[in-house]
């Protein structure tokens, strides 16, 4: 952080920040405290979108997002920080140019690039407060152990459809993310937000408490979350608060540390298997597919094992609806006498469901990449979602 | 005596939708034991293949992690709520699977 005798707000900056100079808590030492500090944000998504808009109104002086992607339709619903005029844009240049118009104060700086364990260290060093809003375990494991090496407080958010968790990890003082989860869960056991989808507003909540930790932290002010995770449903509308301790024994920032250098956490968390990338030895690809039922759609069964709210969006025509959860107490149903191609959104489910029936002893096959696959390279006119 | 647990939302697609469960056990232990016979599909996401609770699943009786009271043998109080928190990932971005890290 720069010296506090050198930083000076101008008239303007007086103007534009006169609620918060009104607070004693903050005031005008506080609001230089902002001027002067410095916040990462890793992802410009759901999270980083309402705690990258939050921080620079508030003036924090200096802004970074990570990020490489670009801005899709599907991430408007909860994506505060892009526009419609964006999609198919990169994110960074979206969000530089909202944030900058939102307060042209202060400095937006932009790493366009995947976060790895070569690039970490040398992008979180010159920040003084990190905000986690990755949507996967790797970078979520980098990132801690990148901010407990280099001594760094990391404002931690997660959320899975209308459920949120928050809290500020802080090595120095308390515990860090491997204390609360010493290992990820193996890949495909939790469903990501685009196969569990996500509740627009629930990053917009999460998201706000991150920027309101880090603005705390930044000005010293009020009790931090640290050894505390909060706990949000939006569903029943209730927050709880659970007690996080630092862990002695933890690998990286207990008592006899094991990890000391930034580790291959891919290998580490096992290859982040994302939907579409799943693959079975039984896959069979869309086109695939799509040549089997015409020369023989009589002897296939199509089984989609989606939700049927799903069912009610898109579905292939002459399918039957078993979704997964129910699939195991209604194996008996089907025939052993014919061959199934099973299939889900993406492929991910449908690759469990055609486990589930290998074991049972029946024939299966599993459309790889789901009805959204078929929708992209057999028939457009099935809607993807 | 009857013990609720809170299931998480990633879990209950293994409880069929079922949001708390109420079990009879005294101990943490003889809860989850109660919870995995009445939805088998469960136990492979709480217990690994030796049986003990896998370290991505944290389990709370009231606000405190029970690897800081007695773990499984944590004896649960009347009236105590035994929570299941697992580790969630996302950040409301679409997975697009390109977010990985290399070396």
């Amino acid at each position: 952080m720069l010296n506090l005798n050198e930083v000076f707000l101008t008239n303007e900056e007086i103007r534009r920040y006169s609620r918060h100079l009104l607070m004693p808590e903050v005031g005008l030492t506080g609001q230089k405290k902002l001027k002067a500090a410095s916040v990462l944000i890793i992802g410009a998504g759901g999270l980083g979108s309402p705690a990258a808009l939050y921080l620079a109104a508030a003036g924090v002086g200096r802004i970074g997002l990570v990020d490489f992607d670009v801005v899709d339709e599907s991430n408007l619903q909860r994506q505060i920080l892009h526009g419609t005029s964006w999609v198919g844009k990169p994110k960074l240049a979206s969000a530089k140019a909202r944030l900058l118009d939102l307060n042209p104060d202060i400095t937006v700086e932009t790493h366009e690039t995947v976060l790895t364990s070569a690039n970490a260290l040398e992008i979180l060093k010159d920040y003084d407060v990190i905000i986690d809003g990755t949507d996967n375990f790797p970078t979520r494991y980098l990132v801690n152990d990148a901010c407990v090496f280099l001594g760094k407080p990391l404002v931690y958010g997660s959320i899975f459809r209308f459920e949120g968790q928050a809290t500020v990890f802080d090595a120095r003082v308390g515990p860090c993310y491997r204390c609360l989860y010493p290992e990820p869960p193996p890949p495909g056991l939790v469903p990501s937000c685009a196969e569990g989808g996500v509740f627009g507003v629930l990053p917009g909540v999460i998201g706000a408490i991150q920027a309101t930790e880090a603005i705390k932290l930044i000005i010293g002010q009020g009790e931090p979350l640290i050894g505390r995770l909060l706990l949000y449903d939006a569903l029943s509308m209730r927050f709880r608060e659970l007690k996080l301790r630092k862990n002695p024994a933890c690998p990286v920032c207990g008592e006899n540390p094991t990890i000391r250098e930034l580790i291959d956490y891919e290998a580490f968390c096992g290859v982040p298997i994302y939907e579409h990338e799943v693959r079975t030895e039984f896959d069979i690809a869309p086109r695939e597919l799509k040549a089997m039922l015409e020369r023989d759609g009589q002897g296939i069964v199509l089984l989609d094992v989606r939700e049927p709210h799903e069912w009610e969006i898109c579905r292939l025509e002459g399918a039957l609806l078993i979704p997964l959860r129910e699939l195991p107490e209604r194996l008996h149903q089907l025939d052993p006498t014919r061959e199934y191609v099973v299939y889900c959104k993406t492929g991910a489910r449908s690759a469990q469901a055609a486990r589930i029936m290998q074991a049972a002893g029946l024939r299966v096959r599993n459309l790889r990449g789901g009805i959204n696959a078929w929708s992209r390279e057999v028939d457009p006119s099935v809607p993807l979602y | 005596m009857a013990v609720q647990i809170l299931i998480p939302t990633p879990l209950r697609v293994y409880t069929r939708g079922e949001k708390v469960v109420t079990v009879e056990a005294g101990t943490v232990g003889e809860a989850l034991r109660a919870l995995t016979e009445r939805f088998p599909e469960l136990r492979r996401h709480l217990f690994n293949e030796e049986g003990r609770l896998r370290s991505f699943v944290n389990l709370y009786l009231g606000d405190e992690d029970v690897r800081y009271l007695q773990g499984e043998e944590t004896p649960i109080p009347d009236g105590q709520t035994l929570s299941i928190v697992p580790s969630i990932a996302g950040g409301g971005r679409w997975s697009s699977g390109r977010w990985i890290t290399r070396r």
